[in-house]
């Protein structure tokens, strides 16, 4: 055994936890806007701040709080605002499904602390640098997510309570709802790297446009299945024509 | 205006269901070994589910009420092609954002 082959000093964690705030931090503009939002329009539907903060402290998922605020604004149905708001949220599954092989190894309890921290702006950070970082150990990958989610998560309570608590409209010009597009966009561009991450998105793209009539959102969840169905498959095929 | 007694109900069913939703592998397979076949489809998570969610908003956006608009539309494609020629997120934001809020300037 080499004198050097030792597990990584605590130094090293450290850097890849300020690695990981330097990525996550320019996401603060993106849900700056987006949480300010979901504090006014939550109080313009009624809600008090206490209401408006436990609502983004128990969920953290925009895109779901919206959709159940609109559906409760609209009088529907407890079970049916609840089944909406999660189909919203069932990419999280896919996310939880796709980080286990990097991380799963981690004791239960910060598995299940990543999996509260777990949205879509941390999850992206986090595959992106684990792609790219294959000797990171699990110990370097828990310090990158959980660096990753510190400037994230915590402003996103921060700003739903200002925004409840100005509770003022946001000028329509600032076309503040296509702050989320741009991002995922922004997110997902650097990764279509292969012809397999070009074919899935593709199919993504399409389906969920043709789809997008569907009812819970199952257009989306089946765009993405095949999607993930095609890029797999371009995968199987090109290594099946790589073979010697 | 809301009903509160169904908000507290969807704030901790949507509270517990999201958190499930979020565990369920982390938690329970932990460190056993994912079949090759389910590997390979996870690998094309980001690239799929981040897109079917982005692009019918592209085309028809909450904001306008669900008229296609030229200063979203460019802002998608310049943060998509920004996002590829530079490789880094926050190029493409930048990007993004100075075509959401100049296109209407030029085209008035």
């Amino acid at each position: 055994m080499s004198a050097y082959a030792q597990s990584p000093a605590p130094a090293s964690a450290r850097r890849i936890f300020l690695k990981g705030v330097t990525d996550g931090l320019p996401f603060v503009l993106v849900i700056t806007p987006f949480g300010l939002l979901f504090g006014v329009v939550a109080t313009e539907a009624g809600l008090q701040v206490h209401e408006a903060l436990t609502f983004s402290v128990a969920v953290i998922a925009g895109a779901a709080q919206f959709t159940a605020l609109q559906l409760l604004q609209h009088a529907a149905p407890v079970l049916i605002v609840l089944v909406s708001a999660l189909t919203v949220n069932l990419r999280m599954a896919m996310y939880s499904a796709s980080l286990t092989p990097y991380i799963g190894a981690a004791p239960l309890w910060q598995r299940a602390l990543v999996a509260y921290l777990l949205v879509d702006q941390t999850y992206a950070c986090a595959v992106t640098a684990y792609e790219k970082h294959p000797e990171w150990t699990v110990r370097d990958r828990l310090a990158y997510f959980f660096g990753v989610a510190a400037p994230i998560v915590p402003p996103w309570y921060l700003l739903t309570l200002i925004g409840a608590r100005v509770g003022d409209t946001i000028p329509p010009e600032w076309s503040l709802d296509f702050a989320v597009p741009i991002t995922f966009i922004a997110l997902v561009a650097p990764m279509l790297r292969t012809l397999p991450h070009l074919a899935a998105c593709f199919t993504a793209v399409v389906l969920s446009l043709l789809l997008a009539g569907l009812p819970w959102n199952l257009g989306l969840l089946a765009a993405a299945l095949l999607g993930m169905m095609a890029g797999a498959a371009t995968e199987r095929h090109l290594a099946g024509r790589n073979l010697p | 205006m809301i009903d509160h007694h169904a908000l507290w109900i969807v704030i901790f069913g949507l509270g517990i269901g999201s958190y499930a939703l979020r565990f369920t592998f982390l938690g329970l397979i932990g460190d056993r070994q994912l079949p090759e076949w389910l590997l390979r489809h996870l690998r094309y998570t980001a690239v799929t589910v981040l897109p079917a969610l982005v692009a019918p908003q592209v085309l028809w956006p909450a904001g306008t009420g669900g008229q296609l608009d030229p200063a979203r539309l460019s802002a998608a494609c310049v943060a998509l092609l920004a996002g590829v020629v530079f490789r880094k997120p926050i190029a493409a934001i930048a990007a993004g954002f100075a075509a959401l809020y100049l296109v209407p300037l030029i085209t008035g």
